[in-house]
């Protein structure tokens, strides 16, 4: 749990250079108020209290990173009571939680407070990144996900630069958008050391980035096969889903194959909403609406049995 | 080194803390005076026994028969007086019927004396396996002349034996291949004999590379015309010692679900059995003697002992001169699939194979936690089970719903909760299931 922890911190940090240190005081208070959720709830529910397996810390910086830079301190807290309370402890506590929580606080937010999930944007500050050679004109104040939904391409190459830069500066993070979800880089080497201390397998990820990238491309353009599916996967927090809730322990499937599965399954969702839904982003509710399909995948793709008594019943009772 | 041979699916890697006894050569512990012997030692019906309380037996006299069904007889480890027929403290039934012999220290031991094999034929030496109460002595207690006498269906071509001792701590059978090569590969060739079947593979771990030297040497001594014995190393996996698993990883055939080995042409012996084997048909020695380790870093004197059936583990207590303070676990097996014990009255039996007293540091007594889905124990399982259902499901009270599962398939080989982060009792969720669940 703790490794989780350490992952997510780079990210952080990079937050808080490009927009401002506003970014470090949600965080803080987000994971203060899920780590005292998380005690208040276990004590009302006369549960062991488990704050110190860091479980609660890892939801609080999730909600964190999924919300804008510039809103009130209200939102975090009211997101912990949402993750915390209502969306684990209610539906029967660590292990048992059927949606993942910090997604589930996402979710609720973005419902009750519509405005400030979608407007409270910081444009990011480049001055530290100027040295790198990626310069970009930083006034913009919506996602570039949002933007290019709702004005076209062309405003949004004239907002986040031509092709020649657009892909490092999304690769590197300078972009608008919520905090922790930024930065490509940042998110994929948190991933693949989850993956070298084998606490995370590639399944997961890989599926959902590799649907996510072959549907946008197949059906993100203008005429068929012609989408740009790398900036599908560098944007709107895909790589955040798909290294750090996608495959959250508890709300994913445990075998393999039905791994590819789901990931593919939040992959299709995520485009769908994308290119024909309401929001611009989308592997939040793609993931809420796979949560629940990770037993039946479950039941449908069992482990090879090595030596099977007799032929595997259809189901049992 | 040559391609090593394992298993494909889960398994797992545990620190084998064999380094404490691996150097200790084989040690005689002195014959107790009261030796308590259990009547069920082996898979099948218990004895009766064929003595009566103040009789006086001699050292490998036969003490109790069974009459009807499974079952090998039981031999005096001693000579002396019948004490008592009792009970006795039993690590898995609490308590067992027993048969307690009062030493005669006075008596003399047995001498024994070599006799050539090879002009008895293959009924007459399954005959002298069985009369020498011969089980398996890994731990599963299987009468070894069952085993002998595959049914005329099955065609056999490969005997194996099992020296892949895969467990951690336990050195029993390193020790024993490093000691006793020749007595094993003349046991292996009894066997052969017996089956009618010329190859024979020795598994060995790749951990231990002067047991699989000194085995080869023997092998390739001992191999003739005739008889064709070889040594193959194994991948170090835990558990590359569990009999279907090493079936696969040898020949790659594969058993089936309650099938017996003898189905796909192949017998596994351990390395421990077959070496008891050449006693008892070489020297006309009974089994009531067993190679136990002692380890752990709770008890004074850790080593490889020679033990009376019936010894107490005070006894064996008392000649390692005590447990220290740091004790805080007895384990009657290996640390993967053994039992913990509450009481030192327990006797061992033909089929103990260590005893560790383990310290603090060496076991892992946090609580357990609720199951939170990783799907690790899936990864693990040599079975490609789904030990967290079981265990979800016995909480939840079903537990006789878990047949749909494959619970009877599991061999509580204990890799599930090795690797649980909740540090869940899997194996012990998957017993209560078993007694639960109906075939």
């Amino acid at each position: 749990m703790w490794s989780v922890v350490a992952c997510l911190v780079p990210p952080l940090v990079l937050s808080v250079f490009i927009f401002g240190v506003q970014t470090l005081l949600i965080t803080a208070v987000s994971v203060a108020s899920c780590v005292a959720m998380e005690a208040i709830s276990q004590k009302s529910l006369g549960r062991k209290i488990t704050v110190s397996d860091g479980s609660a810390v890892i939801t609080g910086m999730l909600i964190a990173f999924m919300i804008p830079p510039d809103v009130s301190f209200l939102l975090p807290v009211l997101g912990a009571v949402m993750a915390i309370y209502i969306g684990k402890h209610l539906l029967g506590g660590i292990g048992y939680n059927i949606f993942n929580p910090a997604l589930l606080a996402r979710a609720f937010l973005l419902a009750t407070f519509p405005v400030a999930m979608t407007s409270a944007w910081i444009a990011p500050n480049n001055s530290l990144f100027t040295f790198l050679g990626t310069t970009v004109d930083s006034v913009s104040s919506a996602t570039p996900l949002a933007v290019m939904k709702e004005q076209g391409i062309e405003a949004f190459q004239a907002q986040f630069g031509t092709a020649s830069n657009i892909y490092t500066n999304f690769f590197v993070g300078i972009q608008p958008g919520s905090i922790g979800e930024t930065s490509a880089l940042l998110i994929l080497l948190g991933g693949l050391y989850l993956m070298y201390k084998g606490y995370i397998t590639w399944h997961i990820p890989a599926s959902t980035l590799g649907s996510i990238a072959a549907f946008t491309w197949i059906f993100g353009g203008d005429v068929y096969c012609s989408g740009d599916p790398l900036l599908a996967i560098l944007t709107g927090g895909a790589m955040l889903g798909a290294f750090f809730m996608a495959n959250d322990y508890v709300t994913c499937p445990t075998n393999k194959t039905a791994q590819l599965v789901y990931g593919v399954g939040i992959g299709a969702l995520t485009v769908l909403i994308r290119l024909k839904g309401g929001y611009p982003e989308g592997i939040c509710y793609a993931i809420l609406l796979m949560n629940p399909v990770s037993s039946v995948l479950d039941t449908m793709f069992k482990p090879k049995r090595f030596a099977p008594l007799a032929p595997p019943p259809g189901g049992g009772k | 080194m040559t391609t090593l041979f394992t298993f494909p699916k889960g398994g797992v890697h545990p620190p084998d803390a064999k380094k404490l006894t691996a150097d200790c050569p084989i040690e005689t512990i002195p014959t107790p005076d009261e030796l308590e012997i259990i009547l069920g030692q082996h898979i099948g019906a218990p004895c009766t026994p064929t003595v009566e309380r103040r009789d006086t037996v001699s050292e490998g006299q036969m003490i109790g028969e069974v009459k009807k069904g499974l079952g090998v007889p039981l031999h005096a480890p001693a000579a002396g007086t019948i004490k008592l027929m009792g009970m006795s403290d039993h690590p898995m039934q609490v308590k067992a019927p027993s048969i307690t012999i009062k030493v005669d220290h006075e008596a003399s031991a047995n001498e024994h004396n070599v006799s050539d094999w090879s002009q008895r034929d293959a009924k007459e030496l399954v005959g002298l396996v069985r009369d020498a109460g011969m089980v398996g002595i890994g731990g599963a207690g299987f009468p070894s002349h069952v085993k002998l006498s595959p049914p005329p269906s099955d065609p056999i071509d490969t005997l194996i034996l099992n020296g892949a001792e895969c467990e951690p701590y336990i050195t029993s059978d390193y020790r024993q291949m490093l000691e006793m090569s020749t007595e094993i590969v003349e046991g292996a060739k009894i066997i052969l004999k017996i089956l009618g079947v010329k190859n024979c593979i020795i598994g060995i771990e790749a951990n231990k590379p002067e047991a699989i030297k000194v085995m080869g040497e023997a092998a390739a001594e001992g191999s003739t015309s005739e008889f064709n014995v070889q040594v193959s190393p194994l991948e170090v996996k835990y558990p590359q010692g569990s009999e279907k698993q090493l079936i696969q990883s040898l020949t790659g055939r594969k058993v089936k679900g309650f099938a017996l080995p003898s189905s796909v042409g192949v017998v596994v012996h351990n390395v421990g059995t077959t070496r008891a084997i050449y006693e008892a048909v070489v020297l006309g020695k009974p089994l009531y003697e067993k190679i136990v380790t002692v380890s752990g870093l709770g008890i004074n004197k850790v080593g490889n002992f020679k033990i009376k059936v019936g010894t107490k583990l005070s006894d064996i207590v008392e000649y390692c001169g005590g447990t220290n303070d740091r004790l805080s676990k007895i384990i009657m097996g290996g640390p993967m699939m053994g039992f913990n014990v509450s009481s030192l009255d327990i006797p061992i039996t033909k089929t103990t194979g260590s005893i560790l007293f383990l310290a603090e540091e060496e076991i892992d007594t946090t609580p357990h936690s609720n199951c939170i889905r990783c799907g690790w124990c899936l990864e693990a399982c040599p079975m490609g089970l789904e030990p967290k259902e079981i265990a979800i499901h016995v909480e939840a009270g079903k537990g006789e719903d878990t047949n749909q599962f494959g619970v009877f398939e599991c061999f509580e080989c204990g890799c599930c909760a090795y690797v649980c982060p909740a540090k869940r009792p899997l194996v012990q969720f998957i017993r209560l299931a078993k007694m639960k669940a109906k075939r």
